[in-house]
C-alpha cells in the first residue's frame, strides 16, 4: 500500500497550483516603484579591438538616465571564477579577467559593451542603437583544434595559444596505463564530439537592482539557482558590498538546468547601477538575447581508447579531450571537464587503470559551464559508446560485456582508480531490472515488426553512474573549489505549531516545496500542510550553496533532517519537564511525547506553545523558543547509478530516427516522492534525447551563432519524445547521509544520450550499414549521410 | 520595435491607397511581427488587411475554389470546399496559434523559400489575385522572397483548380518545422501532372519537370526519377544540398503514392 503522506508518498506538487494557474511570482513579475530599464549593447562581432565607445549622442536621447561602459568598472573587480585547476606541470590555469562590460576588446558575439538605463525599454533600446562604436574586427577562433594549433587568433594575452590548462588525471597512473595498452589483446579507439548545447530554461534571465539609501542596503532580485552564492561572489569579489548590506532574492525561477548557477555580468551591473544612480533598475532578457548571453553547455572533443583482454575485461582507459571554455571562464567552468568528468571515468566498472588528459581551450564563443549533468554526461557518453563499439568488434553482447566488468555488489565501499570511492551500488541489480522492464526478450519480435513497416529497429543500452550530492567541502577544496559545498537549514516551529523550514537549497522546478515538508512531516508526525518551505532569499534564510549537481535532498535535505533532529531533542526536554519525567524516559512517536511505561503524554503542539509561552518551563536549563539551525557537510558524494535502454526506428530513406521506447532502471537510494522522481527522470531523459537527436549549438567560422534562435536550434517537443518506462525500485541506500538518498535530478540527462546513439548504430548495423559511430545530434541529414558514407 | 502608425483597411482600395512609401501591409503578423520586434524593419505605418471584406471567405466555384487573401490557415484547414490536399497542407503549418493568425495572402506574398503554400499554388497551377490583377502561379513566384507583386500591391486571394488527385508531403526542418523539403504533386482530370518543390532550392519554389514528364506517362511512384542535381540546392545546418536533392525524390514518391 503506498503511503498517502510523508516519506515515500506521491504527494501532489503543491507549488503547481500557482504555477499552473499563472500565479507564480517570477522575477519579471516584480516591479519596484520608480524602476528604470536596462538594455545592453552587445558585440555583434566575435572578436575585435574596441577602439571607441562614444555615448555622448545616445546619452542625450529622450528618457535616458545614464549609460555605463567598461570604463565605469575600471576600478572594480571582474567576474570571479569559482574553481582553480592546475595543469600537469603544476602551473595554475590561465585565468584572464572577465570584465562586467568589455574594455579594449570584445571576445564573443553578445559580449556586453554598454548598459543604457532609461525610463522605458524602448528608449533604452533607441539609445543603445545610437551609441557609436569603433570596433576593429579581428579574425575569430571557433574550432578548438585550430585554437591550440599555434596559428590562431589569441583570445586573451594571458592565455598563450588559447590554452586555459592541460590537466592530467590520474597523473601517477599515466605510465602504467600506457603500458597496459602495449600488451592488450584488443584496443578500441573512438573519436567523438559531445555537442554544445543551449540550456534554454523556459524563463529567460531577469535581474532587478534596488538600493535603499537610508539603510545602505542593496537588493538584487535575480533568476538564480543559488542566491547566497551570488551574494558571496558579487558582494565580495566584484562590488565590494558586505553581505549584511546585500540581499539577493531568487523568487520563483522557471527552470535553470545549470545556466542559472553562475554569477553573470547583468547581475553585477544592475546592482551597481541601482547603487550608483540611487534608483531601482530592471533588465529582462528575451529569448534572442539569452542565446548570446547565457552560459552554454558541453562542447568536448574526445579521443577515447579502451584496452581489453581476450575475455572482454577492461584493462585500461585513456582519453584525450579538448574542452571549450568559450571566451571567458564562467563561474564553475574549469571544474566541469576535470573533476566532474575525469572522476567518473571508471563508470560502473572495475577498470584498474585510467588516464585522462583534458586541455581546456579559449575560443571566441559564449562561455561554457555546467549544464544538467555537467561533466558526467560527457564521461558517460564516451565510456558507454566505446564499450558498445568494443563489444561489437569483439562479438560480445553489449549486456554481457558490461556484466563482465561491473563492480560486484559485495565490493563496497569501492575505491576507483579515479579518486572517488563509491559507497554503495548494485549494477547487476539495475541491469536485471532493465532487462525485465524493457522486455529485452521481446526485442527480436519488435525488430521484425519494424522491418515489416520498412524501418530498421535498434536497441541501445547504457549503464551510468554519477557523483551527486555535491559535496564534501574538504574534498572539493583539495580539488580546487574556492567555495565550501555544505548546506544549511533552519527549522522554526511557531507558537501555534506550524513549521517553517528555511533551506539553502533552491527550487526551480524540482518540487522542494512538496518533498521537503514530506520529510519533516514524517519526522514530526504532523500533516504536510503544516509545514512551509522558505528558500531563495538571503534575507529570510541562513547560508546556502544552492541547487545543482543533484544536491538538494542529499545535502540540503540532510541539513533539514539534522535541524529537525535538534528540534525533536529540545522538544523532548520541554515535554519531559511538562510531564515531570526525565527526558531519557520520553519517547516521541507520531507527534506525541509519552513517558515509557506510564499513560502520561503531551502532544507536539502543546510543547511548541509552551516553548513560546514559557509559564511552566525549565528556564534554568533551556532557552525558550523552538528554532534550530544545522549545517551539513557530507563525507562523500552520492553515487546514483542505473541502466537505460532505448529502442529506435530508423527510416533509411530519410535518415529520420524515431524513439520507439525508452526504459530507465535507476538506483537513487531511498525515494521521498516517487511521482516527483518520475518527473525528474522524464525531464532528464527529454533533455538527453534532445542532445542525442536534435539540439546543436553551432558557430560559423567568423564566430556568428548560426543556431541563434528556435528557428535553427531544435528543442525537443512533446511529440519528439516517447512514453517512458521508469523504474526506481532498485535501492541501495546511501550509507553516509541520514535519509539514505542519492539524488535524481541529472540521471536522465546523463544516461540517455549514449543509449540513444547506441540504438541508432545498432539499427543501422542491423540494416547492413557498417556505421561505427555517429556524432550527436543524430539528425536525419547526418544519419542519411552516414548510411551513404558506409556504402 | 520602432513606432509606427496603424491603419485598419476595410477594402482593397483603402489598403492600396494607404500603402506606398514606407507603409507595409500586415495580415496575420506571424512573419512580420517577429521581424519588427527584432528591429529588422521600420515601416512608417502598418496597413492591416484582416478586415478587408473582399479578402475574406472561401468561395467554391465550378471546378475551382477561391480563398480570400485574409483567410487564416486554420480556416483553410477546416474547410470542406478546398481540395483535401490544400486543407491538409494548411493543417500542417506551424502550431495552432500560428494557424489562427497566419494567412494565405501573407504566406504567398512573403514567398519564404521554406513555406508550404507556394508549393500548393505552383503544384495546382493556381491563380494569384492581386490588387494589380491576376497572375498565374507559374509567373508569380520569382525566387526566394521574390514575387510578381509590384510596389504597394497586395495579394487579395488565390484560386485553386480542383485536381483529380493531389498530395503534399512535408519533410520538416527539425527546429522551425517549416519545410526542409516539401513536395506538392497533382494530377488534373485531363491527366496534366504538376510537381512543385519548396524548401530545397536557392531559387525558391520550383517545378520538377523531370518528375512531371515521367509521371505524365505513368502516374506511379515507381517512375519518379532519382534525386535531381544538387546544384543550386540550399545547404544549411539542417541538411546538405545533396540531402535535400535526395529528399525531393523520396517526398515526391511518397506524395504520388499517397494520391
Ligand atoms: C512558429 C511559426 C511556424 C511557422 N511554420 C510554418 C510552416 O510550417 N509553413 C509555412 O508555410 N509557414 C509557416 N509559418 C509562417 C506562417 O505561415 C505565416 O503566417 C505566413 O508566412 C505569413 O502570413 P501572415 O498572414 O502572418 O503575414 P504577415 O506576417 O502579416 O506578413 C508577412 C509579409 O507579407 C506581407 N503581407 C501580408 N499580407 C499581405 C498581402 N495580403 N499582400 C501583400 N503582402 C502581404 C507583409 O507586409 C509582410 O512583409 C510559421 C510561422 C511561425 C511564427
Amino acid at each position: 500500500m503506498p503511503k498517502d503522506s510523508g516519506i515515500g508518498a506521491p504527494s501532489k506538487r503543491r507549488e503547481d497550483v500557482r504555477f499552473l494557474t499563472g500565479a507564480g511570482n517570477y522575477t519579471d513579475d516584480i516591479n519596484v516603484a520608480g524602476q528604470k530599464y536596462v538594455v545592453f549593447l552587445r558585440s555583434s562581432v566575435a572578436h575585435g579591438n574596441l577602439n571607441k565607445v562614444d555615448t555622448a549622442a545616445a546619452a542625450a536621447m529622450p528618457g535616458v538616465v545614464h549609460i555605463f561602459t567598461g570604463d565605469d568598472f575600471a576600478e572594480i573587480g571582474g567576474l570571479p571564477c569559482g574553481w582553480q585547476i592546475h595543469s600537469r606541470d603544476g602551473e595554475p590555469m590561465a585565468e584572464p579577467p572577465h570584465p562586467v562590460l568589455a574594455r579594449g576588446k570584445v571576445r564573443h558575439v553578445g559580449d556586453p559593451i554598454a548598459a543604457v538605463v532609461a525610463d522605458s525599454v524602448e528608449q533604452a533600446r533607441d539609445a543603445a542603437e545610437a551609441i557609436e562604436l569603433d570596433i576593429e574586427e579581428l579574425p575569430a577562433v571557433v574550432d578548438m583544434t585550430d585554437a591550440i594549433s599555434g596559428n590562431a587568433a589569441q583570445v586573451h594575452e594571458e592565455a598563450p595559444n588559447n590554452l586555459c590548462y592541460d590537466w592530467g588525471f590520474v597523473e601517477e597512473n599515466r605510465d602504467a596505463t600506457m603500458e597496459a595498452f602495449e600488451g592488450a589483446h584488443h584496443v578500441t579507439t573512438l573519436e567523438l564530439i559531445n555537442n554544445r548545447l543551449v540550456a534554454n530554461p523556459m524563463e529567460p534571465r531577469v535581474c532587478i537592482g534596488d538600493f535603499n539609501a537610508p539603510s545602505g542596503e542593496s537588493t538584487l532580485y535575480t533568476t538564480s539557482q543559488n542566491p547566497h552564492v551570488i551574494r558571496l561572489l558579487m558582494g565580495a569579489f566584484v562590488l565590494g558590498i558586505p553581505e549584511h548590506k546585500l540581499r539577493v532574492i531568487a523568487p520563483d525561477v522557471g527552470g535553470g538546468f545549470g545556466a542559472k548557477i553562475y554569477h553573470y555580468a547583468e547581475e553585477a551591473l544592475c546592482t551597481f547601477a541601482a547603487k550608483t544612480l540611487k534608483m531601482p533598475v530592471k533588465w529582462t532578457c528575451d529569448r534572442s538575447e539569452a542565446f548570446i548571453s547565457d552560459a552554454q553547455g558541453r562542447d568536448h572533443k574526445t579521443k577515447i581508447e579502451l584496452a581489453l583482454d581476450a575475455d572482454g575485461k577492461f584493462l585500461a582507459i585513456r582519453t584525450e579531450t579538448l574542452a571549450n571554455m568559450g571566451a571567458y571562464l564562467s563561474t564553475f567552468a574549469p571544474a566541469v571537464p576535470t573533476w566532474l568528468h575525469g572522476t567518473l571515468m571508471a563508470g560502473t566498472y572495475t577498470t584498474p587503470l585510467i588516464y585522462c588528459n583534458v586541455k581546456a581551450v579559449f575560443t571566441n564563443t559564449l562561455p561554457v559551464d555546467a549544464y544538467r549533468g555537467a561533466g558526467r554526461p560527457e564521461a558517460t557518453y564516451q565510456l558507454e559508446r566505446v564499450i558498445d563499439v568494443a563489444a561489437r568488434e569483439m562479438g560480445i553482447d553489449p549486456v554481457e560485456i558490461r556484466r563482465r566488468n561491473f563492480i560486484p555488489a559485495d565490493a563496497y565501499p569501492y575505491q576507483t582508480p579515479v579518486a572517488v570511492a563509491y559507497d554503495t551500488g548494485d549494477y547487476h541489480g539495475t541491469m536485471d531490472k532493465l532487462v525485465e522492464v524493457a522486455d529485452f526478450a521481446g526485442f527480436s519480435a519488435r525488430r521484425e515488426a519494424s522491418k515489416a513497416k520498412g524501418k530498421l529497429r535498434g536497441l541501445g543500452i547504457c549503464s551510468y553512474i554519477e557523483a551527486c550530492g555535491i559535496a564534501p567541502s574538504a574534498l572539493v577544496g583539495q580539488l580546487g573549489a574556492r567555495a565550501g559545498l555544505f548546506e544549511s537549514c533552519t527549522v522554526r516551529v511557531n507558537a501555534a505549531g506550524g513549521v517553517v523550514v528555511m533551506t539553502g537549497s533552491h527550487s526551480h522546478g524540482q518540487g522542494h516545496e512538496t518533498t521537503f515538508p514530506q520529510v519533516v512531516s514524517e519526522m514530526l508526525g504532523m500533516p504536510e500542510e503544516m509545514i512551509e518551505i522558505v528558500h531563495g532569499d538571503t534575507g529570510r534564510g541562513p547560508m546556502g550553496m544552492g541547487t545543482y549537481g543533484s544536491r538538494s535532498i542529499a545535502v540540503g535535505g540532510a541539513a533539514m533532517v539534522r535541524a529537525t533532529e535538534k528540534i525533536i531533542a529540545k522538544a523532548t526536554r520541554i515535554a519531559a519537564h511538562l510531564m515531570e519525567a526525565s527526558h531519557e524516559d520520553v519517547e516521541f512517536k507520531d507527534g506525541m511525547f509519552s513517558v515509557a511505561g506510564t499513560d502520561k503524554q503531551v502532544d507536539f503542539g502543546s510543547v511548541a506553545l509552551s516553548a513560546y509561552v514559557p509559564h511552566n518551563y525549565p528556564l534554568e536549563t533551556l532557552e525558550p523558543g523552538l528554532e534550530e539551525t544545522a549545517f551539513y557537510d557530507p563525507s562523500n558524494f552520492t553515487y546514483p547509478a542505473g541502466a537505460y535502454a532505448c529502442e529506435v526506428e530508423v527510416d533509411e530513406d530519410t535518415g529520420v530516427v524515431e524513439i520507439a521506447s525508452f526504459a530507465a532502471a535507476d538506483d537513487f537510494g531511498n525515494i521521498i516522492n516517487p511521482m516527483i522522481v518520475d518527473g525528474q527522470v522524464h525531464g532528464g531523459i527529454g533533455q538527453g534525447i534532445g542532445q542525442a537527436l536534435l539540439e546543436n549549438c553551432v558557430y560559423d567560422e567568423s564566430g556568428q551563432l548560426a543556431s541563434g534562435s528556435f528557428m535553427d536550434y531544435a528543442m525537443p517537443r512533446a511529440d519528439d519524445l516517447p512514453m517512458y518506462t521508469v523504474d526506481h525500485s532498485s535501492i541501495t541506500p546511501c550509507t553516509h547521509n541520514p535519509l539514505g538518498v542519492k539524488g535524481c535530478g541529472e540521471a536522465g540527462a546523463i544516461g540517455s544520450p549514449p543509449a540513444v546513439i547506441n540504438a541508432v548504430v545498432d539499427a543501422l548495423q542491423s540494416g547492413g550499414h557498417n556505421v561505427t559511430h555517429l556524432d550527436m545530434p543524430a539528425s536525419p541529414d547526418r544519419v542519411w549521410a552516414a548510411i551513404q558514407a558506409a556504402k | 520595435m520602432y513606432n509606427f502608425d496603424y491603419v485598419k483597411a476595410s477594402s482593397v482600395a483603402d489598403a492600396t491607397a494607404a500603402l506606398g512609401g514606407d507603409a507595409q501591409a500586415i495580415s496575420g503578423g506571424q512573419t512580420l511581427i517577429p521581424t519588427l520586434k527584432a528591429r529588422l524593419g521600420q515601416p512608417s505605418s502598418l496597413v492591416d488587411l484582416s478586415g478587408v471584406a473582399e479578402m475574406s471567405g472561401i468561395t467554391a466555384g465550378d471546378g475551382s475554389v477561391t480563398i480570400g487573401g485574409a483567410v487564416t490557415h486554420h480556416a483553410v484547414s477546416e474547410s470542406g470546399d478546398v481540395p483535401a490536399s490544400v486543407a491538409a497542407l494548411a493543417a500542417g503549418i506551424g502550431d495552432p496559434a500560428v494557424r489562427h493568425r497566419g494567412t494565405i495572402g501573407g504566406s504567398v506574398a512573403n514567398n519564404d523559400p521554406s513555406a508550404c503554400y507556394p508549393s500548393a499554388c505552383l503544384g495546382l497551377g493556381a491563380t494569384i489575385h492581386t490588387s494589380g490583377g491576376d497572375v498565374a502561379a507559374d509567373d508569380y513566384f520569382q525566387g526566394m522572397f521574390d514575387t510578381a507583386l509590384g510596389e504597394g500591391q497586395i495579394v487579395t486571394g488565390v484560386t485553386f483548380p480542383t485536381p483529380a488527385k493531389a498530395n503534399y508531403q512535408k519533410f520538416v526542418q527539425p527546429a522551425s518545422r517549416f519545410a526542409l523539403v516539401g513536395v506538392f504533386v497533382s494530377q488534373m482530370a485531363d491527366g496534366y501532372v504538376r510537381v512543385a518543390v519548396t524548401g530545397a532550392s536557392e531559387s525558391g519554389v520550383f517545378r520538377w519537370s523531370d518528375a512531371e514528364t515521367a509521371l505524365a506517362g505513368n502516374f506511379s511512384a515507381d517512375v519518379v526519377p532519382a534525386a535531381p542535381s544538387a546544384d543550386g540546392m540550399i545547404a544549411d545546418l539542417h541538411g546538405s544540398a545533396a540531402y535535400r536533392a535526395h529528399l525531393i525524390s523520396v517526398m515526391t514518391k511518397r506524395a504520388v503514392a499517397a494520391c
